[in-house]
This record gives structure tokens, C-alpha cells and sequence, in this order.
């Protein structure tokens, strides 16, 4: 055996060991992220990314982005969107779609997040929920468009 | 110092005085046995809440939190189903070694454990060759291992076991040498008076320096690797042998297993804190005589503690930190790399104290 590759091997193990320990005593005393859920209901929040279920957000006048367009229904893989629209002419004569009614199916959503990366204005995102229980399969289905809502013009 | 030869010298003169001696030293016998399971099931469960806790925190978990408050009766509901579960008889095994095997495990481990010293005057298995009995009573422990995987008739528990003879046979030199370098130091192999000279002459580890501060290291990986923990669990690593020579007990038959794996941990870092540590020797610096007088009130049994405590928690920082090494990895590392580094530890702690250059 050589004998300078068994003493540098021996000084590069000890110094490898040590790093190990230097890491884990460090993990030793950063904050714990177990969360203990049922009792911290009240303050838990999700992160930024986490893909609870489908939502639209809509702003203070009861509106939101959505144009009808149904891009989304066509993305989603597993046929979860259901946009239903109608044809309407504006003051100018001109005909243009609007959104009578968003439907998603969270039972049947795999929230691959395909709809909002087609989506080109941006309406509808992931939020953080997460309690999404429900004793009948026919609650999963929601309307994500708000009653009277209207879409924001530009 | 409180000295508790006092309570045990006052209890056999209070036992004399109504019974024959040799009545009075079988009674004596039968409580300190009491006491030393009673204190082996108390450390048992303290030992495994605190592994979980310490493994918890490494891995940025919290542990058991359900069972008690911060899951403190965790424990004691696993060892609660740990005795009502059945003890299974396999067919076409060696059923009297399969029995056996647990108890020569567990005895072993209870045997070491009366020879840690608690307190001053506090020694129960006390005699002037203690290291030499230590060693020679904490490898019975590897007879059960053996027999238990070959009388269980499973290729796993078999293999288990033959690592783990392989692996505590080898470490128990450096175990054996690591002791003697600080034999060299002592000058006396009996556990009081290794504790009683460093009360009054300071810690080993600081009396021997150099080498001593190397031999406590060999000692913790060593120790480590006899008590078949991680990263040198491979005599039971679950993912490749199931459970290696435990796979086929049940009930309390395994619960001992436990029991003794974790008492092993204790005994090794008790062992520790003796040779190197004091024992219950409390903390003395030189020159600080208020420093000192308070170091003094606090009991022995607390400073014995409070050591092994610390070592155990070294311990268990190995464990949850290194991954687990291949049989020949292991073999390789001991004769290989600590052994000759011990063989020069030892020489060189004998040419310190005969030159005269320990404290």
C-alpha cells in the first residue's frame, strides 16, 4: 500500500466526518417544520406553490378575468373545466364572448396545473386549500365564477 | 462528597441486628438485583424517548408529540404492547437455544450495567480486576447474537449474525486497547479507584491530553460498532436482512433485543464517562476553590449522569449523521485504520507517563 495515499486517505475521511457532523449539529437547531395540524388549524398556511384547488379570483367590483375563451377546458387532461358562454352584442355592434358559468370538478382534477399555464389573462390560479373533504362526490363540483360577476375590461 | 457506602454500611448493620449475616448479605443481594432492573427498565425507556427526540430534531422533525405531553408515554404504550404481544414458536428451529439466546443477551448487558460506578461508594460489582471483567462480561453478549441467528433456521438472521460477531470481535480490540492506554494513565484497573484518583487528581481526559483525548475518540467509535448502532448497524440493517439476527422473535423475546441494545448504549457511554470522564467525579479547576466548593454539592449520581447523558447524546449524533457502512468497509476501518492508531496510542500514552508528561 502507499503509504502518502493512507495518511492523505485518513486526513480526508476524518475531514468528510466532520463536515457530516457539522451539518446534521446545524440541523440540530434550525426551527422543526412539523406542523401539528389539527391544532394549528387556526394559523397554518400553505406555501406560495402549493396547488390546493382551482379558484378564480375576482376583484372588489365582482370581477374577474376570464373572457370564455376555453382554452383551459381544452388543456385539462382529465376534463375537469367545464366553461359554458354565450354571445352577446356589445353598444358598438360588435359580438363577443362572455362566461355564463365556470365549472370544475375537483374530484377528477390532478392539478397538473396545465389550465393556468394556458390560460393567457392570467384568471384562474391554485389557492392554498387544503381541507377539501366532503361527504358527496357532487359537492366537489364547483362554480368558480362568482353569481353576477362580469369580466374586467380593458 | 456524599459517600454512599454510609447508607449501605448502615443498612447491613440495621440487617445484622435481626438476622443471621448471611441472611442479611442474601438480602442485600436480592435488593441491589432490584435495583439494577428496576434501573434498567427506568434507563430503557428514558433512553428510547430520547433517541427518538434526537433523531427527531436532526432530520428538522419533532418526534412523538400525540402520547402524553411532548409524547413522553409514548414510550411507555409501546412497552406496554411490547409485553401483551404473543411469543410466536416457529417450527424446525432450535427451540432451547431460541429461547436461550434473549436472556444471555439481556444478562450480559444487565452484568455490565453493576459495574458502572453511580456514585461515590455507590459500586455494585466492584473488584481490583473491574476493566479486565467489564470486557470479558460485555463479549458474552455477542454468544447470544450468534446463537440466536443460527437457531432461528433463517438465512437472514443468520448472515446478521455472523456480521455482528465479525464486527464485535474485531472492535473489542480496540476497545481492549483503548482501555489499556488509559490503564497505562490510572495505574489501577479497579472502577472506584479510577474514579476516586480522578476526584482528587482531575479528569482522565485532561490528565492524559494528547493521547487520551484520541483514545476517548477510538473508545466512542468502537463503542459505537459493539453496540451494533448505526452507521455500524449492519448486523440488523432492515432494508437488506430484514432485521438480521432479531427477525424471528416476537413479543418480549425482541423487546429484550431492545432492551439490550439500548442498555448497551448506555453501558458504553457510562464506561466512557468513567475512563475518561471521571465517573462522578465532579469538575475541579485548579486555583478556583469557590469554583470548586460548588462543583462539590452537586451529587455524584447527578455528575455520573450528566456524563453519560452527554456521551450517549455524542453517540446518537453519530448515528443520525453517517450512513451505514458495508461489512467490508467496516472490517477495513477497524484493522486497517484503528487499530494500528491505537497500537500507537498506547505506545505513546506509556512513553508520556513514564517520561513523566501526564498531569
Amino acid at each position: 500500500m502507499n503509504n502518502e495515499n493512507y495518511f492523505a486517505g485518513l486526513a480526508s475521511g476524518v475531514k468528510s466526518l466532520a463536515t457530516g457532523l457539522k451539518t446534521t449539529m446545524r440541523e440540530f437547531f434550525t426551527k422543526k417544520i412539523t406542523e401539528q395540524y389539527p391544532e394549528n388549524r387556526e394559523t397554518l398556511e400553505m406555501f406560495d406553490r402549493f396547488r390546493g384547488s382551482l379558484s378564480m379570483p375576482h376583484n372588489e367590483n365582482n370581477q374577474h378575468k376570464c373572457v370564455g375563451c376555453g382554452i383551459c377546458q381544452m388543456a385539462c387532461p382529465n376534463d375537469t373545466i367545464k366553461v359554458t358562454s354565450e354571445f352577446v352584442t356589445t353598444e358598438d355592434g360588435k359580438k363577443k364572448k362572455r362566461l355564463v358559468k365556470y365549472e370544475y370538478n375537483l374530484g377528477s382534477c390532478m392539478f397538473c396545473q396545465l389550465c393556468t399555464r394556458a390560460c393567457p389573462h392570467g384568471a384562474i390560479e391554485f389557492d392554498q386549500s387544503y381541507e377539501n373533504a366532503v361527504f358527496d362526490r357532487s359537492k366537489l363540483i364547483k362554480v368558480l365564477n362568482n353569481e353576477g360577476s362580469s369580466v374586467v375590461e380593458k | 462528597m456524599f459517600d454512599f457506602s454510609k447508607i449501605s454500611s448502615w443498612l447491613h448493620g440495621f440487617l445484622t441486628g435481626y438476622i443471621p449475616e448471611w441472611a442479611a448479605i442474601l438480602t442485600e443481594s436480592v435488593l441491589v438485583a432490584l435495583a439494577i432492573i428496576t434501573l434498567y427498565a427506568v434507563f430503557a425507556i428514558v433512553l428510547i424517548y430520547m433517541e427518538r427526540k434526537i433523531c427527531a430534531a436532526f432530520q428538522c422533525r419533532l418526534g412523538p408529540m400525540r402520547v402524553g405531553p411532548w409524547g413522553t408515554l409514548q414510550v411507555f404504550s409501546d412497552v406496554f404492547k411490547m409485553l401483551t404481544k404473543e411469543i410466536i414458536n416457529l417450527r424446525k428451529t432450535d427451540m432451547f437455544l431460541h429461547n436461550l439466546a434473549p436472556f444471555l443477551v439481556v444478562s450480559a448487558s444487565m452484568v455490565t450495567f453493576a459495574c458502572l460506578p453511580w456514585n461515590k461508594g455507590a459500586h455494585m460489582i466492584d473488584f481490583n480486576v473491574g476493566v479486565f471483567f467489564f470486557l470479558a462480561i460485555s463479549s458474552v453478549g455477542v454468544v447470544g447474537i450468534l446463537l440466536a441467528g443460527w437457531s432461528s433456521n433463517n438465512k437472514y438472521s443468520l448472515i446478521g449474525a455472523m456480521r455482528s460477531g465479525a464486527q464485535i470481535i474485531s472492535y473489542e480490540l480496540s476497545i481492549g486497547m483503548t482501555m489499556l492506554a488509559m490503564i497505562c494513565l490510572t495505574g489501577t484497573m479497579s472502577f472506584s479507584e479510577i474514579c476516586e484518583q480522578q476526584a482528587v487528581e482531575g479528569w482522565n481526559i485532561f490528565r492524559g491530553h494528547v493521547p487520551a483525548v484520541l483514545a476517548f475518540i477510538i473508545y466512542l467509535i468502537a463503542g459505537n460498532a459493539e453496540c451494533n448502532r448505526g452507521p455500524f448497524d449492519l448486523p440488523e440493517s432492515e432494508s437488506e436482512l430484514t432485521a438480521g439476527y432479531h427477525t424471528e422473535y416476537s413479543g418480549m423475546h425482541f423487546g429484550y433485543y431492545y432492551l439490550a441494545e439500548y442498555l448497551n448504549l448506555f453501558i458504553c457511554a457510562g464506561m466512557a464517562s468513567t475512563i475518561f470522564l471521571g465517573g462522578w467525579a465532579p469538575l475541579h479547576i485548579a486555583g478556583l476553590e469557590g469554583f470548586n466548593h460548588i462543583m462539590d454539592l452537586i451529587p455524584g449520581a447527578v455528575w455520573f449522569l450528566g456524563k453519560a447523558f452527554f456521551v450517549v447524546f455524542l453517540l446518537m449524533w453519530l448515528r443520525w449523521t453517517f450512513p451505514r457502512l458495508r461489512i467490508d468497509q467496516i472490517l477495513s476501518l477497524e484493522w486497517k485504520y484503528l487499530v494500528p492508531i491505537t497500537m500507537f496510542n498506547l505506545v505513546l500514552m506509556a512513553l508520556l507517563v513514564s517520561l513523566g508528561l501526564t498531569f
